[in-house]
């Protein structure tokens, strides 16, 4: 069964369709990308998921149920708008923030204990959120969106404004959660983070899918012809390779249609060239997104 | 607030004590001296604590001021029949002669006047013609058991203006930390645990509840501090009456004004950006509660005017007209029933209204959607 089911959901502000007919499914134990530019309806699609708004047409189950006040609990989010009542406390801060999840004051205090010293927040918990920096602020927001054991988690941009050491912290813990099963939801315009953290992919723009499923199948579908060489010494003419691209510390075969990377690879060992790289070359999604969002203007 | 408004009352009733235990000495006996350049003025000088002596001289009269002997005196000057002026000389700056020196002086010219044209028991009544003892009847000509006067007036006039200020507190408080929550984006996470309708409902009862607390505190301790006050203070104090149905009357419409201003203010948390915005907002509405309080002293002297039949049903108005109304003069039954059913129907209207405004505008951030765009949205949405 997946995680998420999102099924045919269509949401219209005022005339303007923000979501148009998206569909996608979400799997237990998986990372999931949601990408897209600005306004594509990202956000219109979370609240969805979330049960903030309702979608005009269309269903979101979660683990076979409809959203409904009883799936509330079983959703996490981290909204890419952050705050916290920067009066209260952060263990107080939190114990509310469960409380409203279903989670008792007992069970809800010792698991934000057990998070704060997992994330090395401890020191912190009487602090008021006022007094936290930017960095810490999202930590926090982190644990109330995983404190109450959620089957789904959403995160919107979780990675903006944490230092390097927090970012390798947050990726730790996200992997524990696939680990147990969870679904995961990020949202973010760091392409890199969802090359490195995301089984599956889905894009949208103008709110429809334009991209989704396997991240190494669509990278592959989106591959150039072409495959990227670090060698030593000089490199005479190969036969098949339409151009050569010189970049800094390697070089860019871009092949001609008959050729493939396994013949070039042979051609270049049979020239005794000393090779310290071969690869084939699948554009950054980065690449990819840019790609289809210049489409998508044409 | 809540117990604050008690103890400020206690304190003042503490405070009344010692001012009066030092201001006493100021009214013990006191003597003037006069120069009685008509003649026939001998007789009366006696008045109350205030002794009057004569002078033959007016610069003997000085001498004695400047020695302290008198406090003051004045001249009676030989044509005082026909021009009426008196002389007043003092040593003290002052805005006008105090009442009890005017009145001495009074009784004693009246006395001398009338002295041996009338008995001296029509001297006293003259001094003092009307002594007002009103009784209010029922209409079976049996004595009311609650009757009028200003004792009644004092207690729902400072009730309606803690009914009054407690309403807008709360509301705004409300309203203050619903604009708070969508300034700081803390209502996203808040909606993604409870349903709009849920967190509106929490939010209205939740205050609600604080300010039914602070109410009931002020209504309970009222009576005893009245008690504690009618006999202890006295006087003027010990008139004042709580009427009948006060109490009752004061929960109720503390309860439904409330929900009214509480609901609205929901609705302006939702459509402003921040606080600040919504309180400026909030002030159209809190004004017409005010209302009643301006018109106190036209309501006392007019209680049977139309124009306070539309301020008990005006639902924005009524809560506090009513409590004002009922320390003046006795509401038909008929204006109580009306105005409550429509204050529920308004707070059903705009629960109603409240709740749609709520789903579309509490997640949309930035400028303030304009009253027409607000009206549009509901028709459409």
């Amino acid at each position: 069964m997946p995680a998420v089911e999102v099924s045919r959901i269509v949401k219209t502000f005022a005339d303007k369709v923000v979501v148009n007919d998206l569909s996608f499914s979400v799997a237990q134990g998986e990372i999931f990308g949601l990408i897209g530019p600005n306004g594509a309806g990202k956000t219109t699609t979370i609240r969805m998921m979330m049960d903030i708004i309702k979608p005009d047409s269309g269903d979101v189950t979660i683990l076979g149920e409809k959203l409904s006040e009883s799936t509330k609990n079983k959703l996490g989010y981290l909204p890419e708008e952050r705050g916290l009542y920067k009066k209260l406390r952060v263990l107080d801060s939190i114990i509310y923030l469960a409380s409203l999840k279903g989670m008792d004051r007992h069970s809800a205090e010792e698991k934000a204990n057990q998070l704060l010293s997992q994330t090395g927040m401890l020191p912190h918990k009487g602090k008021k959120i006022e007094e936290l920096s930017r960095g810490m602020g999202q930590i926090i927001q982190f644990i109330v969106s995983v404190i109450h054991d959620p089957e789904l988690v959403v995160l919107d941009e979780p990675f903006a404004g944490l230092d390097p050491v927090n970012v390798e912290l947050l990726k730790g813990m996200l992997f524990d959660l696939k680990n147990q099963g969870k679904a995961l939801i990020l949202s973010t315009h760091q392409m890199n983070e969802i090359e490195e953290l995301c089984d599956r992919i889905l894009m949208i723009n103008h709110g429809r899918s334009v991209l989704y499923g396997n991240l190494v199948e669509i990278k592959s579908r989106y591959r150039s012809n072409s495959v990227l060489l670090e060698f030593e010494g000089e490199m005479g003419e190969v036969p098949g390779v339409a151009e050569k691209r010189t970049h800094k510390g390697y070089v860019e075969l871009v092949l001609d249609g008959n050729t493939t990377p396994q013949q070039v690879l042979e051609r270049l060992v049979s020239q005794r060239a000393v090779i310290n790289r071969f690869e084939v070359a699948t554009p950054p999604l980065n690449e990819i997104f840019l790609r289809v969002v210049s489409k998508a203007h044409e | 607030m809540t117990l604050i408004v008690p103890l400020i009352v206690l304190l003042l009733i503490g405070v009344f004590h010692l001012v009066s235990g030092i201001a006493r000495p100021t009214v013990e006996a006191m003597t003037i001296g006069y120069v009685d350049e008509l003649g026939g003025f001998q007789q009366y000088t006696s008045q109350g604590n205030i002794t009057l002596v004569r002078f033959d001289t007016q610069s003997g009269a000085t001498e004695a001021l400047v020695k302290g002997d008198i406090k003051e005196y004045f001249v009676i000057p030989p044509d005082y029949i026909s021009a009426g002026g008196i002389n007043r000389y003092t040593l003290e700056k002052q805005l006008a002669a105090s009442p009890a020196i005017t009145a001495a002086i009074n009784n004693f010219l009246l006395g001398n006047l009338l002295a041996g044209k009338v008995p001296a028991a029509t001297i006293a009544r003259i001094e003092a013609p009307l002594n007002l003892v009103t009784t209010r009847l029922t209409e079976t000509g049996d004595v009311a058991p609650e009757q009028g006067g200003y004792g009644n007036l004092i207690i729902p006039f400072v009730f309606g203006v803690l009914l009054a200020l407690s309403i807008i507190f709360s509301s705004t408080y409300l309203l203050q930390g619903l604009a708070d929550e969508k300034e700081n984006r803390l209502i996203e996470i808040l909606l993604s645990s409870v349903s709009a309708r849920q967190l509106l409902t929490g939010k209205v009862l939740g205050m609600g509840a604080a300010g039914l607390v602070q109410v009931a505190v002020w209504v309970i301790s009222a009576p005893l501090l009245l008690n504690l006050a009618s006999s202890s203070v006295g006087g003027f104090v010990s008139t004042i009456r709580l009427p009948a149905n006060f109490v009752v009357l004061a929960v109720v419409y503390f309860i439904l004004g409330y929900l009214l201003f509480a609901v609205i203010s929901a609705a302006i948390g939702a459509i402003s950006s921040n606080s600040r915005e919504g309180q400026q907002l909030i002030g159209v509405f809190t004004l017409p509660a005010l209302i009643p309080l301006w018109f106190t002293s036209l309501l006392m002297f007019f209680p049977d005017n139309p124009v306070w039949v539309f301020f008990t049903i005006f639902p924005l108005s009524s809560p506090v007209e009513v409590i004002m109304r009922v320390g003046v003069s006795a509401i038909p039954a008929w204006q109580v029933v009306v105005s409550i059913a429509v204050l529920v129907l308004s707070i059903i209207g705009t629960l109603l209204l409240t709740i749609r405004i709520f789903r579309t505008y509490l997640l949309m951030y930035g400028k303030r959607p304009s009253i027409g765009e607000v009206i549009r949205s509901l028709r459409s949405g």
